[in-house]
């Protein structure tokens, strides 16, 4: 499956490695910085920025020379690493990893922009655990070998723990915790699902797994145990409510992230490991994730209405997007899978943009409770204009990001069933309804409290983050072909391997 | 010159978008209204030299969302039917603007109300020139916004913004059975460009589609998911609620969005579908059923309010139903036609409404009014003249277009055509009675308002009024005017294949032999309503109040709505507030949570302890100990297993 373009830039340098760890170079330099404690804010701060804005450029090279024509792997990097045993250090990207890597490198920066004033102790540390936070998301997304994949999922996990359980609210601890346990039962179900599939196929190579036949019987709790843990990831219903809890707690910076790509691994694992490798067992469990997922669009968008909490209220909306995303996955149609990955990225810009617009007012009030705003447009009326259009990307206005992917989602959830179409379709009413609600509350209304009149206009710093992300989601919602094209041949590879079921080439090769 | 038509309000809205963040209300003035006049007169000059002619254009752009079969284009689709539309969307909207200038000089946020009010233009236009039917749906939600945007606009307000989210979720609904149609649409026929649709439509006749367990007629489940998106756009029975509550907005955005052109989404989406939905003919019955009701409805609850513009409110929603059922009957020319003049006098009569309530220092409540005829003696006039046309009284526009779709419905010879001509009558006498009753309450009889209101009243700036006398043109002669062009001898010519009618389907060549008695009907009722108005509030002004004790739960029900709102709250609203709340503590904390992470308390007592202790280490330190300790374990395994 090696591609001109893959060899022609992995006879160079090896750019996916150097791409998933120059983060971890910049840790180095922090870890060098020497002075008084306000030097080292400074240079923290900076180096940071510099270097999740060059992993970024990087990944945007990357990104310009992926080739969306191919439907195999491109910019493959394989390295040795217990490969006796068939194991072996492997890198790669298709059209849906890319991306996922991209939108990794994009919202770090932003992130570490948005934590600029807002982190008040230990800034080093914050800054290390967020680089190392990247490499770490980077990495799952671009590792083509199962041990890879699952050492830098779970890692994943680490930093984010440490962000929210040290520069958290005043819960941290609680919500850390419930966030751990959580994924670490998925995680371990996952693990004994990996060492049995590699005494299996002998192999721990993704493609070469993918290509591999498991017995119908063994895939059936292949598949549960995998799904411990993506479930708990994306968050479906009913193990999600780590979630609002996580979000509450964690700082601005630590939402953005964990909404806008840590989700996203959920349904990443969804395409790249259940449906390739499992596929009898994915049509035979679609029925089960499709009532979770219609579970989880009404139950957490009622939910969201009865929150009081900005922030909890968010996360909850969260958690019904998803539904759509895991709608689309297991609707195995090239619409609801499209559609489920376009909402992922849209989601991504979205949820982060609207976890910033919470984190812009908390500066100010120090306080995510609704009742406490009211009228914030008097004093921030820029503010309000963000807010608005982020409002309305995320109830799926057409012409923004939102509306393609629920649109796709919904076009695939029709041909699978149509009721399966009608309940998530009320997402769109329901998803109206508590994000107008929001807003209003907020935004609209005449300012009463000193503190709200007095609120300070967005700096330029605030604007600076919103720009991006308001330009890509509208750039996305009216141009997505680009993006669709690039996801569309590794997302018919996937159908193809669902729906080749009974005609897969069982033979695979030995390892590397 | 078409892409021109529908961009340059978008540029016009960008425009004063940029000049509201340095509050220039000139060059938010300027550039929005420039760009709004131009783009009227092209649209007039693609009419006049395109749609008149016979020239169809479709002006293709870009690809919007390529997956798969599923396949949508950017495309600007330029036949009759869009034509019409266009001219009355550009035409109102261009007036508005200018209205604009005046009624919102006392408003401190001007080039942002200019930029709402462009940037509907162009969503509406958007809509009116789609090719296919998810960018019929880009407009569809894009006027949607624009209007929550303008209902919302004075958002100290509480009410506004209530009502304008109201507009929104209630549309929501709507367009929640649209984007279904849309789906079923592409699932029958693997396309949603509508030339595709409607070729392939006549072979889905006989097909069956299995919808929510049941087998049912595909064409039928798709038309009538789509017209759920039509009700709510035009606020017909049952998502109706939003549009009375809409009038929070200023009084021009209630002209241009909630009288003349967004509202009126419905009935030119159901004419554009023509061609699908004449093969559903239970559809077709629906839609005529819905829409006759709907005007009897609003008719009942429009004669018994005092606020003047939810009067004009009430009385949009009744014509919406009038178009309809003319629709329904598949007379979709009368539709438009009744569209058409619909469009200037009801815009006039909001505008002049308007005009009215700046005079009157923002009073709403006609019982404050009265007696102010001689102070602004234009308004009055032309107040007159959207009445007359709305009552339909011989040569104002509104006689040709109603007594059209009264005659069609009569000439469909069906039980649904019956019921909706009966029901259009009885609401034409309500029509004529309530705008009477307006302008009685309103310019006649002594003064009701306080000495200090009175004082100020004054006829409205010449760029207020100018507006009005073009509209009040419009509500003259358009019905003579256009008669021939859209429902007499040229009809077939005008419309051609933008508009589909079977053989079958004669509503609309009986329409113009029907009985003595039937043509005369509505004239007969609209008089016997204006004369019955005069005699209760001219005449005998205790009578109403007399008549309203006399049939005291009637009354009660007509002027509380039919308790619509009060039913919706109690069945859909308070159920999911308290739904959410229960899902959240019975659920989530109360089941989830218990037996779940919580359950495992005693490992909380030492995670704490060791959370503790890591904020008084370096962090990184324990960071890399886990990660290298998982990699190790990891390798350590791998290798046992492996061998």
């Amino acid at each position: 499956m090696r591609v001109d373009l893959g060899a022609n830039m992995e006879t160079t340098w090896p750019v996916l490695t150097v791409l998933t760890f120059l983060p971890l170079i910049g840790v180095v330099f922090l870890l060098l910085i020497r002075g008084d404690e306000e030097v080292v804010v400074r240079n923290s701060r900076n180096v940071a920025l510099w270097v999740s804005s060059f992993t970024f450029l990087i990944s945007l090279l990357i990104f310009w020379h992926f080739d969306p024509t191919v439907s195999g792997y491109q910019f493959e990097d394989r390295g040795e690493w217990l490969s006796r045993d068939g194991i072996g250090y492997h890198m790669g990207v298709d059209g849906i990893s890319m991306p996922f890597v991209v939108l990794s490198a994009f919202l770090t920066p932003l992130a570490i922009l948005a934590s600029w004033h807002s982190v008040k102790f230990r800034m080093r540390e914050y800054m290390i655990a967020f680089l190392v936070l990247e490499t770490l998301m980077i990495g799952t997304f671009c590792a083509l070998d199962m041990v890879m994949f699952y050492l830098f999922f779970e890692a994943v996990l680490i930093p984010m723990f440490l962000i929210i359980g040290i520069w958290g609210g005043a819960r941290r601890v609680y919500a850390s915790f419930k966030f751990f346990l959580y994924t670490l039962f998925g995680s371990v179900l996952m693990l004994v699902a990996m060492l049995v599939m590699y005494g299996e196929a002998g192999t721990t190579n993704i493609p070469q797994l993918a290509a591999y036949a498991f017995d119908p019987s063994v895939q059936t709790w292949l598949f549960l145990a995998f799904f411990a843990s993506f479930a708990v990831k994306v968050p479906m219903w009913p193990v999600h409510t780590w979630l609002p809890d996580a979000h509450v707690e964690a700082p601005t910076a630590g939402s953005m992230i964990l909404a806008g790509i840590l989700l996203k691994m959920g349904g990443y694992g969804f395409l790249r490991f259940s449906l390739p490798m499992f596929p009898d067992a994915s049509l035979y469990f679609a029925p089960l994730v499709f009532t979770l997922s219609v579970i989880a669009v009404i139950y957490t968008s009622l939910v969201a209405l009865a929150q009081s909490d900005m922030k909890k209220l968010i996360a909850y909306s969260s958690v019904a997007h998803m539904g759509f995303v895991t709608v689309g996955i297991f609707t195995m149609t090239e619409q609801g899978i499209a559609g489920a990955m376009f909402q992922m990225i849209s989601h991504g810009l979205v949820s982060a943009a609207l976890f910033f617009a919470v984190g812009v007012v908390y500066d100010r009030l120090h306080t995510r409770e609704i009742s406490a705003y009211g009228g914030v447009a008097d004093a921030m009326p820029r503010y309000a204009v963000f807010f608005m259009f982020m409002m309305l990307a995320s109830v799926g206005l057409p012409g923004t990001s939102g509306f393609v992917g629920e649109f796709l989602v919904l076009v695939g959830a029709w041909q699978a069933s149509t009721w399966l179409a009608f309940f998530t379709a009320t997402g769109l009413v329901l998803g109206a309804t508590y994000m107008l609600w929001l807003y209003r509350r907020v935004v609209f209304g005449k300012a009463e409290k000193a503190e709200v009149i007095g609120l300070k206009p967005m700096n330029s710093r605030e604007i600076f983050i919103f720009m991006p992300l308001t330009i890509l989601v509208l750039y996305y919602g009216v141009f997505p072909t680009g993006l669709l094209d690039l996801m569309q041949p590794a997302i018919l590879n996937v159908i193809d391997q669902v729906t080749g079921v009974a005609t897969a080439d069982a033979s695979i090769g030995g390892a590397n | 010159m078409i892409s021109a038509i529908v961009f340059l309000p978008l540029l016009g809205a960008i425009g004063a978008g940029i000049f509201s963040l340095t509050n220039n209300d000139k060059g938010g003035f300027i550039v929005s209204i420039s760009a709004m006049v131009l783009s009227m007169l092209l649209g007039w000059y693609g009419f006049l030299f395109m749609a008149i002619p016979g020239q169809d254009v479709t002006v293709p752009l870009t690809t919007w969302i390529s997956s798969g079969g599923f396949h949508v284009d950017w495309a600007l689709r330029y036949d009759a039917l869009t034509a019409v539309m266009v001219i009355v969307v550009t035409t109102v909207s261009t007036m508005v603007h200018i209205y604009s200038v005046g009624y919102m000089s006392h408003d401190n946020a001007k080039p942002r109300f200019m930029a709402y009010l462009s940037l509907f233009t162009f969503a509406m236009l958007m809509l009116v020139t789609a090719d296919n039917l998810v960018q019929m749906f880009f407009g569809w939600e894009g006027v949607g916004v624009a209007s929550y945007l303008l209902i919302g606009f004075w958002y100290h307000r509480e009410s506004a913004h209530t009502a304008a989210m109201k507009a929104f979720v209630v549309n929501r609904v709507g367009d929640f059975g649209f984007a279904l149609g849309i789906f079923g649409v592409f699932a029958l026929t693997g396309s949603i460009q509508l030339d595709e649709i409607f070729a392939a439509t006549p072979n889905l006749v006989g097909t069956n589609i299995e919808f929510l367990g049941m087998s049912l007629p595909a064409l039928e489940v798709v038309g009538i998911l789509l017209f759920i998106g039509a009700m709510g756009k035009s606020a017909q029975l049952g998502l109706h609620t939003w549009l009375p509550d809409a009038m929070e907005g200023p009084t021009p955005v209630s002209a241009l969005i909630h009288a003349a052109t967004m509202v009126t989404a419905g009935v030119f989406m159901v004419c554009r579908l023509s061609p699908m939905l004449e093969f559903a003919p239970f559809t077709l019955e629906f839609i005529t059923i819905v829409g006759a009701l709907t005007a009897i409805f609003a008719a009942t609850i429009g004669f018994t309010q005092f606020d003047i513009k939810r009067v004009i409110a009430y009385s949009t929603c009744s014509q919406l139903g009038y178009m309809f059922f003319a629709a329904g009957v598949s007379a979709y020319p009368a539709a438009m036609f009744h569209l058409t003049t619909h469009a200037f006098f009801k815009a006039l009569l909001f505008l002049g409404a308007g005009s009215v309530i700046h005079a009157m220092s923002d009073e709403q409540d006609m019982r404050n009014m009265g007696g102010i005829w001689k102070k602004i003696p234009v308004t009055y006039a032309m107040m007159w003249i959207g009445s007359l046309a709305l009552a339909g009284v011989p040569f104002f526009a509104g006689y040709y277009s109603k007594d059209m779709i009264l005659e069609s419905a009569w000439a469909q010879h069906g039980a649904t055509g019956q019921f909706a001509f009966y029901m259009g009558v009885l609401a034409a006498f309500l029509t004529a009675f309530y705008s009477w009753r307006l302008l009685i309450m309103t310019f006649h009889g002594k003064p009701r308002a306080s000495e200090e209101v009175m004082s100020h009243i004054h006829e409205s700036p010449m760029v207020m009024l100018f507006p009005l006398f073009v509209l009040a043109v419009g509500a003259i002669f358009s019905g003579s005017m256009l008669f021939d062009l859209f429902v007499g001898e040229q009809w077939k010519d005008f419309w051609r294949s933008s508009i589909m009618i079977l053989p079958e389907h004669t509503a609309m060549e009986n329409a113009h032999h029907v009985p003595k008695l039937v043509k005369f009907a509505p004239l007969i009722v609209g008089v016997l309503g204006i004369g019955l108005a005069y005699l209760f509030y001219l005449v005998m002004p205790g009578m109403p109040a007399k008549m309203a004790r006399l049939f005291r739960p009637i009354h009660a029900l007509f002027f509380n709505k039919w308790y619509v709102d009060e039913l919706y709250d109690a069945i859909f609203v308070k159920p999911a507030v308290v739904l959410g709340r229960m899902f959240w503590t019975k659920g989530d904390m109360g089941t989830i949570d218990a037996y779940g992470p919580d359950g495992v308390t005693s490992l909380v007592g030492r995670f704490s302890a060791f959370c503790s202790r890591l904020q008084t280490g370096y962090v990184f330190h324990y960071a890399f100990a886990m990660l290298i300790g998982v990699v190790a374990l990891i390798t350590w395994y791998a290798r046992g297993f492996g061998g």
